[in-house]
């Protein structure tokens, strides 16, 4: 991860000057949509460096150490050797950027990934994911343990109803407390932002967090409604490049729910070309939340190598 | 896209594309864009299937008379050559408008339901053939690909059906209306088919059939619609297609057999057409440039502006259908958040290969647009603006121009008041919001124009005090069939799209077709001077005068008639009189002899009347006529006497013509509050308005035939529909209109809004037609009067409405209070108004 984000005092004048034109936003996101493409050997590579950006992720109900182990072992090697060889990246080292799990889960995955002599960090999620509805101590507490048990990333949710009753002073100080008890683990803050009504608020909430000293700002949980839309990321690009115009400091950003798609994961790191430039398209700034996405890029893979489409059965399981 | 731009001289970068063979280890980490080049394999085999020879495409077949210079179409980006076309001749043009005469008689006389199939199946064919179209439109146009396959094809198609859907309607929805014959349609070179889409789709829809003209540099793309049309089973030569330089474009356009023109290009071209055919009843509308103002306010979205703004170059550079490059007004108070912005996007564009899917900028469709570029932006630089460049994204070879920023160039810059053709913005800072009207409005041209700001209130008082016939609220570049597209001012006029754009090619039923031959006459001398009036003689009447003698011993009081404008009885500035003659020859009064001063002066009086008048409710220019005709009322049997003694009718004919004057002003006072726009159903999710706006200054000229009917017939709707009018009565019988003076005064109608002027007829008219702030005018008197009115009007090309000298029955309604007066009143202003907020869940 890149240097950290020291955050900044509250600005709420700032904050407050903010217009959203959301049919404009929209227009915008299509024509990326359609103005942009990589084929053949670009779509490839693209498509390799969006597995370094992945963040495999597993967050479920039914999550055992089984099927975590699955998740590490898919996240140290999540590119068959020989089609890697083929195209002469064997030894790039490519593996997706970490894994992502419920605190519970921490320590399960630091355990498989030890095994797997991989050194990927461990996110976990926290402070009452993916609704964020828990006592703000609760919230704390469950920070502190998934750092102790050895997440080197913290994705945090917002507390969604500070944003839709405009309690920004209150979203700052919680943001900082989060920012607090992740100690030196990375946070990542969660907007859910499906559920914060309008892209003006998704702005101003992206911008309270980076204040607050996020050093990522995620669109969602993948547990909303709606989850990573191009317009929502639009919005949050903005705020990070206008941070980032500001105060000098470069904050990640990481779409997350219902990128499946080897399409999807080109289309928003064209995105990210294009609207922060080249130093946000590595995993240092750019995250791709996703548990089946890596699934379909790995066939796109396949195919450009081989020449022939893959039966699911042609690649390990995650 | 972060870093700091400049407009320092890079040399420019090679991707790994170009820097030997690509590997995935290399792109892996460079992540740069690789070639996308767009398979050209349908569109050359279209040509190869031609012989990579194309001619004319005339009466449903391919047409190569022999001994025409052929000229080699090549792509403007590559400079590969495509194929030769035909240095069209007069012939040629002959030949296609013969085609075309002979196909009306069959295609105007189909059921509309038979022709709302035809431009059905039409449409369907373009469809089947969508990719070849767009790859050709970029071969030779040089446009993006992906703007030819985005924007530009949805459109024509969209076109199509949504003409073929009024095809269907005509019987309904055009009772009284009817096709006009041939219209020739005139396109300029690289400019895209959605262009020729506009003209073609109404015409045929609406009965007529189209020699269209393109230019042999470019256009494929329309002897490719030519050949599909005949494909797809329509009636042969209902459109020919013929190549040929701009000379030709007279040709045709003059051809006695051609009802109408329908033309787009340069305003010089556009002039000399206006001059050309003047006098010969054409119809012809005009599709000029412009400057796109774009209007971004504090209250705005910056980022999303800046994203329009840029979207806008690559709209192969700006070229007709939203006018040259956009002239970006930004309140100061955001004007530095906003180039910010600009410079930032700007260099993430993509300038290159047209034909490659991620061009966003493609190259200059002609080099010699170069150097005029290139001496705008040195002169704005010399002059003191600032000057941002973002060299770095352009290819090393090709005519490219890197996309450019003007900032802060003074209002007598040519690069704010001339057209620029290139990926240029130049932007422009003011304080208030009537500062910004009033910048946006300071332009000869008025085709388009944009809004950005988030207050609604704002945006939308600012859409309707801007004198464009386009504004986009929040975005750039919406078109749609549904949609009025056209431009006011310089700009031309006729609208495109929609039913409004309908009318132009259609006339109303009781109109014959108008063929007149143009006379020879003298430009410079005709009605150049008031022609002299002399008083008649005493003794040489042959009767005694007629109607009421004098009493012996009281002689009667002198009535003086003056000029009236600015709401004011004034002595001419000439001082002198004409003699008006009753009907028996005898004296009857002396009118004043009013001149060019006086014109000038009366014009000045309607443009300080204009603003207020147009901004009143239709509610109270209603009311104003309507109290009008109170007054008239009051008046009835004094102005029924005169006109009967004036003209030496019978008193009941003259009672007749006061009666339905009366009626008349009810009219135009009764529809005033019914018409004022409406709906558009397009595609936009949100609204579109279209207003019908008055055009301002109005001038008037009015036939003798019923002195009192046709001059209230005229002014009323002018002047309820929100103009300012300055009218002239007719020449041999004004003293009915000069009646009316009085009655105006006593009306509450705002001094300034109506303006008499009396005097030799031609002579005055001639000083409005050749007046830079006249907006239109409307001319009923001889043919030549007419000639010399559209040829002057194309000083600034201001809309007239000419009789060629033929007669109007103003007592029949649908002669004298027709649809067409509201559209002769009036300009259309399209606004769109895109909506939603409504997020997620």
């Amino acid at each position: 991860m890149s240097a950290r984000n020291p955050g900044m005092e509250l600005d709420l004048g700032w904050i407050s000057k903010v217009q959203v034109n959301q049919p404009a936003v929209i227009r915008h996101a299509e024509q990326i949509q359609t103005r942009r493409t990589v084929k053949k050997d670009w779509q490839a590579a693209w498509l390799l460096r969006a597995v370094t950006c992945i963040d495999l992720t597993t967050l479920s109900g039914d999550d055992t150490p089984s099927n975590i182990h699955r998740l590490c072992y898919k996240a140290t090697h999540p590119i068959s050797e020989d089609l890697l060889r083929v195209m002469d990246m064997h030894d790039k080292g490519i593996t997706t950027a970490a894994v992502c799990v419920y605190p519970a889960r921490v320590a399960d995955s630091i355990k498989a990934l030890k095994a797997a002599g991989c050194n990927i960090p461990v996110a976990s999620v926290a402070t009452g994911f993916p609704a964020g509805q828990t006592p703000l101590q609760t919230k704390l507490d469950e920070i502190r343990i998934a750092v102790e048990d050895g997440a080197r990333e913290i994705d945090i949710v917002i507390s969604r109803t500070l944003v839709l009753t405009g309690q920004w002073e209150g979203l700052y100080e919680e943001i900082r407390q989060f920012r607090q008890a992740c100690g030196d683990a990375h946070m990542k803050t969660i907007l859910g932002t499906g559920e914060l009504g309008s892209l003006t608020n998704v702005y101003k909430a992206s911008m309270v967090a980076m204040m607050a000293g996020s050093d990522f700002i995620k669109t969602s949980t993948g547990k909303e409604a709606v989850n990573a839309t191009l317009p929502v990321g639009l919005v949050m690009l903005r705020a990070i490049r206008d941070f980032y115009w500001k105060t000098g400091n470069k904050v990640g950003f990481k779409p997350a729910g219902g990128i499946r798609t080897a399409k999807d994961a080109l289309t928003w790191l064209m995105l990210m070309k294009e609207e922060l430039g080249d130093e946000w398209l590595k995993p240092e700034l750019f995250r791709l939340g996703a548990s089946s996405l890596l699934a379909d890029i790995e066939r796109q893979i396949y195919h450009h190598v081989t020449g022939r489409y893959a039966a699911y059965h042609n690649l390990a399981m995650a | 896209m972060l870093g700091p731009g400049g407009r320092v001289r890079r040399e420019p970068m090679a991707e790994s594309v170009g820097a030997g063979p690509a590997s995935v280890r290399g792109i892996y980490e460079a992540l740069d864009y690789g070639p996308a080049r767009e398979g050209v394999g349908p569109a050359q085999a279209w040509l190869d299937a031609h012989g990579r020879s194309l001619g004319h495409f005339i009466d449903g077949k391919w047409s190569k008379p022999e001994g025409r210079e052929t000229w080699v179409c090549k792509s403007p980006a590559t400079g590969e050559s495509l194929a030769t076309t035909l240095q069209g001749q007069q012939e040629d043009v002959e030949a296609a408008v013969q085609a075309a005469t002979k196909a009306f008689e069959n295609w105007s006389q189909l059921p509309c339901h038979a022709r709302a199939r035809h431009l059905y199946n039409l449409t369907r064919m373009i469809q089947k053939h969508q990719n070849t179209f767009t790859v050709l439109e970029s071969l030779d146009t040089g446009k993006p690909v992906t703007e030819a396959r985005v924007c530009d094809m949805p459109l024509i198609v969209r076109h199509c059906y949504h003409h073929a859907g009024w095809a269907q309607l005509m019987g309904v929805e055009m009772r009284g209306w009817e096709p006009l014959g041939v219209v020739s349609a005139i396109i300029p070179s690289g400019s895209p088919l959605v262009l020729l889409a506009w003209k073609v789709c109404p015409a045929l829809a609406m009965g007529n059939t189209v020699v269209a003209l393109v230019p042999p540099t470019a256009q494929l793309s329309a002897l490719l619609l030519a050949e599909l049309c005949d494909q797809a089973g329509l009636p042969s030569g209902i459109l020919n297609v013929i190549t040929g330089a701009e000379a030709l474009a007279g040709i045709l356009a003059t051809h006695p057999a051609v009802d109408a023109v329908a033309f787009a290009g340069s305003a010089e071209l556009g002039r000399s057409l206006r001059q050309v055919t003047a006098g010969l009843g054409k119809r012809l509308s005009l599709q000029l440039g412009g400057r796109t103002p774009v209007l971004i306010f504090e209250s705005a979205d910056l980022d999303s502006a800046a994203t329009g703004l840029t979207e806008t170059l690559s709209s192969h550079q700006g070229l007709l259908l939203g006018g040259g490059a956009p002239l970006v007004l930004v309140q100061e108070a955001v004007a530095g958040a906003l180039v910010q912005r600009l410079k930032a996007r700007l260099g993430a564009l993509r300038v290159g290969e047209a034909l490659d899917r991620t061009t966003d900028v493609g190259g200059l469709v002609d080099e010699v647009w170069r150097a005029a570029l290139q001496a705008h932006v040195d002169e704005a630089e010399a002059e003191g603006a600032e000057v941002f460049q973002a060299w770095a994204a352009l290819p090393a070879q090709g005519s490219y121009y890197p996309p450019t920023l003007i900032i802060g160039a003074d209002t007598t810059s040519r690069c704010i008041r001339e057209e620029v053709f290139g990926p240029v913005l130049v932007v422009l800072p003011f304080r208030t919001t009537k500062e910004a009207i009033a910048l946006a409005n300071s332009t000869p041209y008025g085709l388009a124009a944009s809004v950005w700001t988030e207050k609604l209130p704002l945006a939308m008082e600012v859409a309707c005090s801007l004198q464009v016939g386009t504004v986009w609220i929040n975005g750039q570049r919406m078109y749609d069939a549904a949609a009025s597209f056209g431009g006011c001012k310089e700009s031309g006029f006729g609208c495109n799209g929609g039913k409004e754009g309908l009318y132009e090619y259609m006339r109303p039923s009781w109109e014959s077709r108008i063929h007149s031959r143009a006379t020879d006459m003298n430009y410079k001398t005709f009605a150049a001077s008031s022609s002299a009036a002399p008083f008649p003689v005493p003794g040489q009447a042959k009767d005694p005068p007629s109607g009421p003698t004098q009493e012996a011993h009281r002689p009667s009081v002198d009535r003086t008639y003056k000029l009236y404008y600015g709401g004011a009885q004034k002595r001419p500035e000439g001082l002198s009189s004409r003699p008006i003659l009753d009907s028996t020859g005898h004296l009857m009064a002396y009118i004043a002899d009013g001149s060019a001063k006086d014109i000038r002066n009366a014009v000045e009086a309607a443009h300080k009347a204009a603003p207020w008048w147009r901004g009143r409710s239709a509610h109270a220019r209603a009311q104003v006529l309507f109290y009008v005709a109170e007054n008239l009322g009051l008046r009835q049997m004094e102005l029924t006497a005169e006109l009967a003694a004036l003209m030496g009718v019978t008193p009941e004919q003259a009672a007749q013509e006061v009666e339905l004057s009366l009626e008349r002003l009810f009219h135009w006072a009764a529809s005033c509050d019914k018409h004022g726009g409406a709906l558009q159903d397009t595609p936009l999710y949100g609204t579109n308005l279209l207003l019908r706006e008055p055009l301002g200054v109005l001038g008037i000229v009015c036939p003798d035939e019923n002195p009192l009917l046709s001059f209230i017939s005229l002014w009323a709707p002018a002047v309820v529909w929100g103009n300012a009018v300055i009218i002239i009565p007719s020449q041999r019988y004004p003293l009915p209109a000069l009646g009316l003076c009085q009655v105006l005064d006593t009306s509450d109608l705002p001094g300034g809004v109506l303006n008499v002027l009396t005097g030799d007829r031609d002579h005055l008219a001639r000083t409005l037609a050749l007046h830079q702030d006249v907006q239109a005018l409307w001319y009923f008197g001889s043919q030549q009067g007419s000639q010399l009115m559209e040829w002057a009007s194309a000083g600034n090309l201001k809309r007239t409405w000419v009789n060629c000298g033929a007669r109007r029955h103003w007592e029949d309604p649908a002669q004298g209070a027709g649809e067409e007066f509201l559209s002769q009143a009036t300009y259309c202003k399209s606004i769109w108004v895109p909506m939603g907020d409504v997020f997620a869940s």
